[in-house]
């Protein structure tokens, strides 16, 4: 699955990204914390959350994720949108709470995984 | 004689991965002398290398520094820790040190860690993750820092990141902090009325500066007899006529 097909089936907004939405997927992580995802995301993952701290840009970056949802409609930080499109990072937006955009993601067959 | 000093207590220097690079602990004791500070706090992310060097220029410019670090507990609440000498501030810094990820800072994600001398020249860089968050609760943090006699700072609580009421949803009640800090994105009164935290734990303001212009935007006014750590200490707990004045 790549991240098209994903904005396509969930109709996310997508706040930077568009050019790289031939991103494959290869899973899902759900935390808002930080270190929680440094240690346990996994390139090609898609992270979703409601953190809109310019620093989840700095994750994405070097965990190599394929992108992030951010839940809610959350406004992100000034610059952030900036940053992510310097780092090549794919921003997502969704209405959804992060409850209800995770079983979306897992009912279009994306797992986490270990 | 008790009088009035102007402290801004949340400054990070230039080996905070986030902090510009230009924020030197020289820099910042000049920025102090221009903008009329009387004591700084130096509070980079997780680490205490830069508290000697400022203290020694800010004794040489007049300017007081009071020493610590803004500590990443495992909930991802930052809190500013401060001790009255730098030997504490150094043995804490080895507890924090301990506690970080093992993994080491990547400079071109998070940002440079330098380590500087009096004249800024570079020393070595700092190798630690120290965007990280460390495996510490905040009692943990609170209970290290207290039997080391520090005071604790909840800081910026008002932010949407990072503080204990974006971390935990509240202050605790329990927990024993010395104050709460808010950041220039709010004001006093709507920290009154709108912040969920008991009304009895002291309320201060900072910069949380970053860059050099941050430097006193907020300031915090305390009256005291000197500029010290224990002068803030006794000003917190509203003890011998020392106090915030806002």
């Amino acid at each position: 699955m790549n991240l098209q097909q994903v904005v396509d089936s969930l109709g996310l907004e997508i706040l930077t990204g568009a050019e790289h939405l031939a991103r494959e997927v290869t899973g899902g992580y759900a935390s808002d914390l930080l270190s929680d995802v440094m240690a346990h995301a996994r390139p090609g993952h898609l992270w979703v959350t409601l953190q809109i701290y310019q620093n989840i840009i700095a994750v994405a970056a070097l965990k190599e994720l394929a992108g992030i949802i951010i839940v809610q409609g959350r406004e992100p930080e000034p610059g952030i949108v900036q940053k992510a499109r310097s780092e090549a990072v794919c921003l997502l937006r969704t209405q959804l709470s992060a409850f209800e955009i995770v079983g979306k993601l897992y009912s279009m067959g994306m797992a986490g995984s270990p | 004689m008790l009088r009035e000093f102007r402290a801004d207590l949340h400054v990070h220097t230039c080996m905070s991965p986030c902090a510009e690079l230009d924020i030197s602990p020289r820099a910042i004791i000049k920025t102090c002398r221009e903008k009329g500070l009387d004591i700084i706090g130096i509070t980079d992310h997780n680490s205490a290398e830069h508290v000697l060097v400022t203290a020694a220029l800010g004794a040489e410019a007049g300017v007081a520094v009071i020493g610590g670090m803004e500590v990443t507990s495992a909930e991802e609440v930052h809190l500013l820790v401060f001790f009255e000498n730098a030997e504490e501030s150094l043995t804490f810094q080895g507890y924090i040190y301990n506690h970080l990820p093992a993994e080491e800072n990547n400079e071109q994600v998070f940002g440079f860690q330098p380590v500087v001398n009096k004249d800024d020249e570079i020393l070595f860089f700092n190798k630690r993750l120290l965007i990280g968050a460390t495996d510490l609760s905040v009692e943990q943090v609170l209970q290290r820092a207290q039997l080391l006699k520090g005071l604790v700072i909840a800081s910026h609580i008002d932010r949407e990141a990072f503080s204990m009421i974006s971390q935990l949803g509240m202050v605790p009640d329990h927990l024993a902090l010395d104050a709460v800090e808010i950041s220039p994105h709010m004001g006093k009164a709507e920290a009154l009325k709108t912040l969920p935290y008991r009304k009895t734990i002291p309320l201060i303001t900072s910069s949380d500066a970053h860059a050099l212009s941050d430097i006193g935007k907020r300031v915090a006014r305390f009256l005291l007899q000197e500029p010290s750590f224990n002068e803030i200490k006794l000003a917190l707990r509203g003890e011998q006529g020392r106090t915030i004045l806002w």
